[in-house]
Parts: structure tokens; sequence; C-alpha cells
């Protein structure tokens, strides 16, 4: 049975520290950009961790959400590429191949989370940090969409590891950085078609709910939490 | 031959051609170093990156698919005019449809440079084209893009047939008047016409089938362009409504252009015999008709939204009604609504320069409408944390510019080569030309009354 790679994120257990957005930027040579251009609405953060406020002074509590690549079985960004640089892999992961981006930019329209980022101008690096790039991962030019993977360069080794000993992959042995970094245990990665995966469990939980799950896009991403997520919540 | 008695109507109207004032050079030179700068701004542009103009996150569409839009939107005026008035066979729109079929041809040109000038490699556009490659891999043809292509592209080929068709008759006209390379060149472009009825006949045949046959394409290119916006889900774009209401907004931007472009060239090229008040007066009232369908269509999309009160929708909705882009929302109303309302409705107040008031308010609000279209729903999408906001660059307001400049320039320049106005089409109708009012003559430029052996305009 091939893989399917879904992901479950406590919002109760979060601290909205951002180690996972520190950790993705890391992992996979995401560009950080200058002061000015950050001004711009020109950072690319493939995790995000959203912060909503709730009540009013002084009873104000916060809730973190980190937002990313919700992987859609239905994703919008994908019809909508005219050169299939979006495009749904064998895995159920919403690959994105970089050489053959145009950059219509039509996918990060078409796509309802705000997970895609584009680079405007060619990534830069203050020295000596661009000694510090992961090789495993491509570094994107200019003109070029890009969003979260899952951390695929590590789903690749992992399989390629796996057909080695001639088994599957085994539960929990495969994360992406966020979910190594965050030091609580929010995050947790796996084979959605495997029943009996730590993934799967949750994204059964009666605390689970899905971002935007109404517009149909059937995310892979299952929140948890003890109250569902209200309208009347976000401020 | 009859030639003589119609030598007046075909000199006046060829005397642009050999004729040269110095406005003309003027007025090259002027819109020529706008599109300089323009084409400067998107050197610099491909040089250093997209980033150069003002798009951000989430922000990723904005001037550039305004302009695309906006300049789809005004080349309807011709193709689209002119097809309509032939069919229902309106004897006014003799004067008027070569100017129309003009602005169609260049304002798609115009157009559609852009979605390659907002692709982030524009290097790689041919991407987007189907064409065989070794590696067998294909555009996406589910993609609203890739359907943008192909309208774009049909309808760009079938409007400069529908232009070109009808100049046939008149490049020999220019042809047999003229010696050296004028001669040459506009020998080569009226393939030889003689003016045989044979000739006549097929003409008349393939401009009726080209006017048949632009009408579902210019419908259906509007359509198909709304539709890069309605098939994504995103607020306030994720409507039923839209293609009528893009097509219905395009004829309407499409007049007004039409309108503005007829009374410059009234004055610059002296044409007052030819362009009468009664044109401005019939295509005011047009432009009337498509403000109110404009409105129309403007009052269901908003009324649905707010009735619906979907919050999603809401945020855009009232972003546009009384948030940051309220001041744009109104001016758009009132260019488009009432400003066209107030002054076509009066016949006193219709007259040519009441049209062209008129109709650049609509020229202005149409372009606001393409920008409120685009900006608001992508800096209000689903998630409030992720709204954001958007300011233009110079990079794109030259580029911006540069659009109006290049069409002020390629219209200048056609007039220049090419009669502006269809000359045998003029003579084919019982249009009277001032100078000899009172003679009636039997033309030979009429397919009814032309004998096997009469040549329009090569009889020398």
């Amino acid at each position: 049975m091939p893989y399917r790679w879904g992901m479950a994120v406590d919002l109760d257990k979060c601290t909205g520290c951002e180690a996972c957005v520190t950790a993705c930027h890391a992992e996979n040579n995401i560009p950080t950009v200058s002061p000015q251009q950050s001004a711009r609405g020109r950072t690319m953060h493939w995790m995000r961790v959203e912060r909503y406020y709730e009540g009013n002074f002084p009873d104000v509590r916060v809730k973190f959400r980190p937002v990313l690549c919700q992987h859609c079985d239905n994703a919008p960004c994908e019809a909508v590429c005219p050169t299939y640089a979006a495009h749904h892999n064998e895995d159920g992961l919403n690959a994105q191949v970089y050489n053959r981006c145009i950059g219509t930019r039509y996918c990060a329209n078409a796509c309802t989370y705000n997970v895609r980022f584009f680079n405007f101008f060619n990534p830069e690096w203050p020295k000596p940090l661009h000694l510090q790039l992961n090789p495993d991962v491509s570094v994107r030019e200019v003109g070029v969409m890009e969003k979260c993977t899952f951390c695929v360069q590590r789903i690749k080794a992992a399989k390629t590891a796996a057909k080695a000993e001639k088994r599957a992959i085994v539960d929990g042995a495969l994360q992406p950085a966020c979910a190594q970094a965050c030091p609580t245990t929010a995050i947790v990665f796996g084979d959605l078609n495997d029943p009996n995966s730590r993934v799967a469990r949750l994204a059964q939980s009666s605390r689970g709910t899905k971002l935007l799950e109404d517009l149909g896009a059937e995310p892979k991403i299952t929140y948890l939490q003890k109250q569902p997520w209200h309208e009347s919540d976000t401020q | 031959m009859n030639r003589t008695l119609n030598k007046p109507l075909a000199d006046d109207l060829v005397r642009p051609l050999f004729n040269t004032s110095v406005w003309f050079y003027a007025v090259v030179l002027a819109a020529g170093t706008v599109v300089a700068c323009g084409a400067l701004a998107w050197g610099f542009q491909l040089w250093y990156g997209i980033g150069l103009s003002g798009k951000r996150w989430p922000t990723f569409w904005a001037l550039y698919l305004t302009n695309f839009v906006f300049w789809i939107g005004i080349s309807h005026a011709g193709t689209l005019i002119s097809a309509i008035l032939r069919l229902v066979n309106a004897t006014w729109r003799r004067p008027v449809t070569r100017c129309a079929e003009v602005i169609t041809v260049f304002a798609l040109m115009i157009g559609a440079m852009f979605p390659i000038i907002h692709l982030g490699r524009p290097w790689l556009a041919f991407w987007l084209f189907p064409y065989p490659s070794a590696r067998e891999i294909w555009p996406n043809f589910r993609s609203p893009l890739a359907w943008d292509f192909f309208a774009i592209n049909t309808y760009l080929t079938g409007s400069v047939l529908f232009l070109f068709l009808p100049m046939i008759p008149d490049f020999a006209l220019v042809r047999d008047r003229s010696t050296g390379w004028r001669r040459k060149v506009y020998g080569t472009l009226s393939f030889g016409w003689r003016g045989t009825t044979k000739q006549w006949n097929r003409l008349e045949m393939a401009m009726q089938i080209m006017a048949i046959a632009i009408l579902p394409v210019a419908v259906s290119v509007h359509t198909i362009v709304s539709f890069d916006f309605s098939m994504a889900n995103v607020p306030m774009w994720h409507s039923t409504i839209f293609g009528p209401y893009f097509v219905a907004g395009a004829i309407f931007s499409g007049i007004a252009g039409l309108i503005i472009a007829m009374a410059a060239l009234r004055k610059a090229l002296h044409l007052e015999h030819y362009l009468l008040p009664m044109h401005f007066e019939n295509l005011g009232k047009l432009l009337l008709l498509m403000s109110i369908l404009w409105a129309y269509f403007v009052f269901n999309e908003r009324l649905t939204v707010w009735y619906g009160n979907e919050p999603h929708e809401m945020a855009v909705f009232w972003a546009t009604q009384r948030g940051q882009y309220a001041p744009l929302y109104w001016t758009m109303v009132v260019g488009n609504f009432v400003l066209p309302m107030a002054i076509l409705t009066n016949s006193k107040t219709r007259t040519i320069l009441g049209c062209v008031i008129a109709s650049c308010g609509v020229v202005v609000g149409m372009w606001l409408e393409r920008f409120l279209i685009v900006v608001p729903s992508l800096t209000h999408k689903q998630l409030p944390y992720s709204w954001g906001t958007f300011s233009p660059t110079p990079v794109e307001l030259f580029i911006t510019a540069a659009t109006f400049a290049a069409m002020l320039l390629l219209y200048t320049l056609f007039a220049k080569f090419v009669p502006i106005i269809s000359i045998w089409e003029l003579k084919a109708g019982d249009f009277v030309h001032a100078p000899q009012a009172g003679v009636v003559t039997a033309d030979p430029h009429r397919i009814d009354a032309a004998p096997a052996s009469s040549s329009p305009g090569a009889a020398s």
C-alpha cells in the first residue's frame, strides 16, 4: 500500500515558541529577507504560528495555531497551475517542481491557507550563513513558488533506506524538521494509510478539526483542540 | 467610370497618409518616450526580479492583472460592436467600424503582454504553449490560464482577420494613388485586389462569416478571462455572475475607448464631415445602455453577497464598501454610473464633448473596477491572520502608463499608414460627402450596382 503522509497538530500542547518555524528555515534553505523587504510582505515562512486573541483585557488568552501547507487531497493549487509545477505525487503530497514553475502565482491565489511563498528576488544569505545550507534541498531561484514539502528529502531518504532493508517505514522513525524540533511534541507526522500509526489514530480523535474544512479541499493536517475553533473566536 | 466623382471623398480620406503634420511627430515622440520608459522599467524588473513591483504575500496579483483584464475589456470595443452593427446592417456604422476594429487588435496585443510581464520567469512563458516537446509535457489543460492562452489567441487571430479583410480594397486604392515604396508595400498588402465582382462577392461573404464567427469568440474570451478569478475559491471571486459581468464591463469600457478615439481622430485628422455628432450620439446611447447594464450587474453581485452574509465574503465586501478601498470604489461608481447617467440621459448634453467626458469617466471607472476585483479579494482571504495590503511601485506605474502611451502610439501610426475610415464602405453606403452633396450617382462600389468590369480605385 502506498504511503499517505499526514500530520496532527495538538493546539492544546502548542506553546507558540516557533521552534518549528526556525527548524523549517534551517532544514529547507528558506531565505531570510531584509527588514525593508519584510515590511513589503516578502518574508517566507513555510510554517508560521498564527496568533489569535480571545477575550477582553485583562482576561486575554492567546491561541496559537501553526499553519503550514495542508497537503490537501483535493488541492485547489494543483488544478490551476498551467505547467504542472504544482501536482499530487504518489504519496499524496502536494509536490512543487521548482524547475517547472514559471511564476504565474495562480496557485498562491487559489490556496485558501496562504501557505505558498514566492521568490520575489534571488535568495541571498549573509556570510557565513551560505555555508550552512542543507545539501539535500535545492535552493530556489527568483520567480519560483515554494512551500512546505513535508520535508520530502527526509521522506525520500527514509523510503530508500526502508526499501534497501525490504521493510516499511517504522511509524515515528520519520519526522519532518518541525515535528523533530517541537519541544512539546505537539506535531505528529506519519502514514495515514497505516491505521495503527499515531497520526492515523489522532486524525480520528474527537478533538480533531481540519482548517477551513467546509471548503472541501480535504486537508491532511488535523488540528487537535479541546474546543472546536469558532469563527467568533477570531479577531 | 464614376471614380472622378468619388475622388474628393477618397482624396480626403487618404490625405493623412501622404501629408504629415508636425503634430504627428510630436505625438509619436511623446508616446514613444513613455513607451520606452515602460520598456526600461520592464527591463529592470526582468533583471532584478518581479519583486520590483508592489506584489507581496498574499497579494500575488495586482496591477498587471488589472491591466490585463482592462485591456482585454477595451478590445471588445471594436470587433464586437462593429460585428453587431454590421450584422444588423446599421448604415451609420460605416465610418466607425475601422476605428473600432483597430482598437480591438491593439488593445488585445497590449493586454496579451501582461500575462507574460507578470510571470516570475517570463523567459519560460513558452511553457504555456501547447507545443510538442520531446518530454511529452503539455500545459495543464485544467488551468484557466491555459484556457486564456487559447481564447486570447483565437480572438487575436479572428480580430486581425476581421480588421484586415475590409482594408484590402482600401490598400488597393492607396496603391493606385501612390508611387515608389508605398506602391510596393500597399500592393503587397492588397493581395492583388482588382475589384472584380467575384472579389467583391468573396469579400462580402468573408466579412459576413467573420462577423458571425467573431461574436461568440468575443463573448467567450472575456468569460474565460473572468474564469481566471471565478474558478478560484477566493471570497467574492468565486461567483457565477463573473462571465456576463466581465463581458458587459468589457463592451462598456470598449465603447468608451472608441468614443475617445473617434473624438481624437476627428480633431486631429479633421474628419468633421465623416465622424458626425450623430455617431457620437448613437454611441453615447449605447454607452448609457451599457452603464445601466453594468450597474445592474454590480447591484446583483453586491446584493447577493450582502444578503448571504457569508463572513469571508463580507470581509471583502466591507473593505470595498466602506474600508480602505472605499474611495476607489465610490470613484468607480461615480465614473461608471453617476457621470454617464447625468450626461447621457439628457439630449442637450449628449454632445461630442459630453460623450467624451462621460467616456473618460467610464475608462477610469472600469480600470478601477478591474483593480477592485483583483486586489481586495486577495488581501482578504479566508484566514484573517494572513490578510494583507497592496501599494504599487514606480515600476508598475511606469508599465501601466506605458500601455496607454502604447495605445496612443500604435493608433497614431496606424492612422498614418492606413485610411482610418473605410473608404469603400463609405462609398458603398449612401453616404453623401458634403462637398458633393446633391450629386447622386450610380456607385460602382456597390455590389448590386457594380458591373463585372468595374474595378474601384484600381481603374488607373
